[in-house]
């Protein structure tokens, strides 16, 4: 999980950008693109997306890596949205209350282009993002309030440690005689019971560091400085800037192509 | 240099220019505090007075109420909301919750302490947050770092510290805020001895050089004794127990203090009676042997942690694991006790142990190891799982399938073998360090087990858990258990091993090994 | 310089409560951080399960809205715990960004449904002026956010492609999972962290027997 979580260590220009501009980035893509189903905003932006990949700071395989959800669950959605979808058109296929229609397969070919279009820059943008780096944006860029910016990051730190602790908490079980039984309901038990123990485990430490940061003045009403400056740039604008793009060519696509379907109507 | 006038002008010196002095006074009259969830009050009725640059080593029973003082200096006990203060208590006359830059406070847990992720950012966390300009902070933080022996980048990960390092980290952030009053609350007790070592060096070092004063909770007296020059004994009922010179208070309340579980210096750690062997007697039976095993966390064909291992496990006798941090300790710990999987070797089951269950451990199933061969790891939280201490003695006998009678009688029988009866309906979390690790041992005890495998059973106990640990130990030897033991502390060594195994001939080199 | 009168020592029983502030102390922005972080690492596992599940369920297309409550429970559990002004917002935020930094298949629209479904328990939380506690008004804030995310998905996710009377279906069982996943569940979870000791700062850890 460490694997997945820590950020790549970017060469290019990606990695000097604001992770606050990626931040930007991603929501104006996710909400242009979910504002509609249709297969043409979504392949459009797709398209584009893909065409500005290699300045994205990460290798093909750490690429695939990243983005193997997208690749699971699009196909999946496919499926089901093929055999339970809005059903439009001519009947391709028809079994109990399963429909294939044309209308159908539009919508699932649209969910899955979406799925992806909506998927990559999130998983893309954040994987040169350091955590550390988005606290400081959000707190000096976006003036959040320094309190729950760096208490959530330090609760995020903690992740870390919860891995370590699953281990021993597993090796425990088995060591006290209960982890032998097969098939589900042991198996969601056992699960649970871990779960639940490392929920204790992550509360507790949580209030020591509570009181460790509050040992070092934190939480105070007094002003504050930061030792590592977080500023907008012009490349910051231009990572904006091209998202605005993106969504606005692919939004002006679809209506074009007379295939926009706000969600809400 | 700009002045920040929350903190004394230049580093090092004592006053300056009509700045502030470095050390602060304390002084407490008549203080108390109760826990909102409690009913009992943790401290009552204090009195004490320290002066600016006077080391104090703070000693009592556990629950008089030391950690709850040393928080309370810190400003950090919560408020109104969290409970009732009584009388006063002030650092430099005023309130410590005003005075949060002027207080240093590092607790116990190396790892509940490191707030980011870069050793840089960690020390300069305490600067962001007094307002410190930023041009100041990062000399500061280098300052604080060389200070404590910290000889790491700026972007090293905290994550890839060593609970000694990591202490030494927390120590920086307390020193980079310049503290005229530096609290350590059992600082090393978590340390392995080179980790005790660092931090007491650290601390010796800063407090020579900028005379803060410098209030310090421990077991450990003779690490501390070189640094201090005052000790105070709370008592727990409330009030100061005693107040002095270090030589002449551990005289004088040397049994209050071995009785609380303070290390004096002058008692010798007490060895276990053991039953003697006669001279013509069979050698104990083999219960297990490790031919050339080689330990590691992923299994066959995974990076080996340590190799070569040649080890027989003897009934009634105790093997005990040494070697230096990252040796691979815990790491073979496991693997004798049959939950990790060998890398490389054999590790071997006599009949005599498996009775029928195959000659590989790993490879038994969870109900054969209750009987077989018995863990009680590092930290017993991560053992407990059932929501009283009764129940949880029970866990292991009901998986045997035992009648209930049975399982009743074990469990009453461990209660108060353990002198943990009164504990029995307590949740297992909130009992104190020393009652989870008799519970943990307790509940390893429960289906009988021919092996017992320790690992650092003594981490982080006071004197007297330790000596009815090595006490019980003794015992189960005498009947015929046989004892694995991991461990960096060389009286637990010297009063329970027959035999000693040193890792550190053994153990892969690191360059060596990749991240697992 | 202050002298606080000691209140009178309580010889048994009751302990004197006080009004509690408003304002978020350090440990309830961390626990809270907590709790959203450990929920987002099951978020995204559940994430994960949720394709083979909603499989199994897919006898009834809609049913799937059974699996939702598995991502409410983080606003309810961090709201009951912390139990100031918008902690289920924020746990639940919290603890969509996480997933969502881990890698979902939903990008970055989880942490639109997050701070969505998280005001969902908010608002029941805030009708009862942040006063009430108990398990009724819990189930009650997890079908708040079953409500939520039942909307939402109904009308953006993939689900807005089915058809209505599965939409219907998804509506309903998602506000059931609520209640079960999102009610029941945190109920549990905060008594059990009670007893285990770990709320002793909070007042949820007040009611706990305690020595």
């Amino acid at each position: 999980m460490s694997v997945v979580l820590a950020p790549v260590d970017a060469p290019g220009a990606i990695g000097r950008v604001s992770p606050v501009a990626k931040l930007g980035a991603a929501v104006v893509l996710s909400v242009a693109l979910l504002l509609s189903i249709d297969p043409v905003s979504a392949g459009v932006a797709l398209v584009l997306e893909v065409l500005l990949l290699p300045f994205a700071g990460l290798s093909v395989r750490q690429l695939a890596l990243r983005t193997l959800p997208l690749w699971i669950a699009a196909p999946s959605a496919v499926v089901a949205t093929a055999l339970y979808g809005r059903d439009e058109g001519a009947v391709l296929w028809q079994a109990w209350f399963v429909t294939v229609t044309e209308g159908s397969l539009d919508l699932a070919l649209a969910i899955g282009l979406r799925i992806l279009a909506v998927g990559i820059p999130g998983i893309v943008l954040f994987a040169t993002t350091d955590p550390t780096d988005l606290a400081d944006g959000l707190a000096q860029v976006l003036r959040l309030p320094a309190r729950f910016v760096l208490g959530g990051l330090a609760g995020l730190r903690l992740v870390g440690l919860f891995v370590d602790d699953w281990r021993q908490l597993a090796l425990a079980r088995r060591a006290r005689g209960v982890a032998d039984g097969r098939g589900p309901v042991a198996a969601t038990r056992r699960l649970a019971g871990q779960a639940f123990a490392l929920l204790v485990l992550s509360v507790r430490r949580g209030s020591k560091l509570a009181t460790a940061m509050e040992a070092k003045g934190f939480g105070s009403d007094a002003p504050r400085t930061w030792a590592r400056p977080a500023r907008w740039a012009w490349r910051d604008t231009v990572l904006l800037a091209i998202a605005v793009l993106v969504a606005a060519v692919a939004v002006t696509a679809a209506v074009l192509a007379d295939a926009w379907e706000l969600v809400l109507a | 240099m700009p002045d920040d006038a929350r903190s004394p002008a230049a580093s090092g010196t004592a006053g300056g220019a009509g700045g502030v002095r470095p050390g602060a006074r304390v002084v407490a009259h008549g203080w108390g505090w109760r826990h909102a969830a409690r009913h009992a009050h943790a401290v009552r009725g204090l009195d004490l007075v320290v002066e600016p640059g006077e080391r104090v080593l703070l000693l009592g029973a556990s629950g008089a109420g030391k950690s709850t003082l040393l928080a309370a200096l810190a400003g950090v006990l919560g408020g109104d909301e969290e409970g009732d203060a009584e009388g006063t208590l002030t650092v430099d006359d005023r309130e410590p919750a005003d005075q949060r830059g002027r207080v240093g406070l590092v607790l116990q847990d190396p790892d509940s302490q490191v707030v980011l992720a870069r050793v840089g950012d960690d020390v300069a966390f305490g600067c962001e947050n007094l307002g410190v300009p930023r041009d100041e902070i990062w000399p500061r933080v280098d300052a604080a770092l060389a200070d404590v022996g910290l000889d790491l980048p700026r972007d090293h990960p905290t994550t890839q510290l060593s609970g000694g390092q990591q202490q030494r980290l927390a120590l920086a952030g307390a020193l980079a805020l310049r503290p005229g009053l530096l609290l350590l609350d059992e600082p090393t007790a978590n340390l392995d001895p080179a980790g005790v070592v660092e931090v007491r060096d650290a601390v010796a070092r800063t407090a020579a050089a900028t005379g803060t004063t410098l209030v310090v909770v421990e077991h450990r007296v003779s690490t501390w004794l070189p640094v201090v020059d005052r000790v105070v004994v709370l008592a727990a009922g409330g009030g100061v127990l005693a107040d002095g010179r270090p030589d002449e208070v551990l005289v004088a309340q040397r049994d209050v203090l071995v009785d609380a579980g303070v290390w004096v210096p002058s008692v010798p750690a007490a060895l276990p009676a053991r039953r003697e062997r006669p001279a013509d007697a069979a050698p104990p039976a083999p219960l297990l042997r490790a031919v050339q095993l080689a330990v590691g966390r992923g299994g066959r064909r995974r990076p080996a942690v340590a190799t070569g291992v040649d080890a027989v496990v003897r009934e009634g006798t105790a093997l005990v694991v040494t070697g230096p941090n990252g040796a691979g300790k815990s790491t073979v710990a496991l693997t004798v006790a049959g939950l990790l999987a060998p890398v490389g070797g054999d590790l071997v089951a006599d009949d005599a142990l498996a009775a029928g269950a195959g000659p590989s451990p790993v490879r038994w199933r969870s109900r054969q190891l209750l009987t077989r061969v018995g863990t009680v790891f590092q930290h017993p939280e991560h053992q407990f799982l059932a929501p009283t201490v009764r129940r949880e003695l029970a866990v292991g006998p009901e998986a045997l399938g035992l009648p209930a009678e049975e399982v009743a009688r074990r469990v009453d029988a461990l209660l108060a073998r353990l002198r943990l009866a009164h504990l029995a309906e307590a949740n297992p979390f909130t009992l104190s360090g020393g009652e989870k690790r008799r519970l943990s041992v307790a509940t390893v005890l429960a289906t009988s087990p021919r092996v017992l495998v320790l690992d650092e059973p003594t981490f982080g106990q006071d004197a007297r858990t330790w000596r009815e640990l090595v006490a019980l130990l003794g015992e189960l030897l005498d009947e015929g258990a046989a004892i694995v033991a991991v461990s960096h502390d060389a009286e637990f060594v010297a009063a329970v091993a027959d035999e000693v195994l040193d890792l550190a001939a053994h153990t892969v080199p690191l360059a060596e090994r990749h991240a697992p | 310089m202050a002298v606080h009168t000691s209140a009178p020592s309580t010889t048994q029983g009751t302990v004197p409560t006080k009004r509690p502030s408003r304002r978020w102390r350090v440990v309830d922005i961390v626990v809270a951080s907590v709790i959203g972080v450990a929920s987002g690492v099951v978020f995204w596992a559940w994430g994960l399960a949720w394709t083979p599940l909603s499989g199994v369920l897919s006898f009834t297309p809609g049913l799937e809205g059974l699996l939702g409550g598995g991502w409410l429970f983080a606003a309810v559990l961090g709201g009951i715990v912390v139990r100031k002004p918008g902690a289920a917002v924020y746990t639940e935020v919290v603890a969509a960004v996480v997933s969502m930094l881990i890698g979902t298949q939903w990008g970055f629209s989880t942490l639109i449904w997050g701070v969505v479904e998280g005001l969902g328990a908010e608002i029941v939380f805030a009708i009862v002026g942040y006063r009430v506690w108990h398990l009724g008004v819990v189930l009650l804030a997890g079908a708040g956010a079953g409500v939520a995310v039942g909307l939402l998905d109904t009308t953006f996710s993939s689900i807005a492609a089915f058809a209505l009377p599965y939409k219907l279906v998804y509506f309903f069982s998602s506000v059931v999972s609520g209640v079960v996943l999102a009610g029941v569940l945190p109920w549990l979870a905060m008594r059990g962290l009670a007893r285990a000791g770990a709320l002793d700062r909070f007042a949820a850890g007040r009611g706990a027997a305690r020595v």
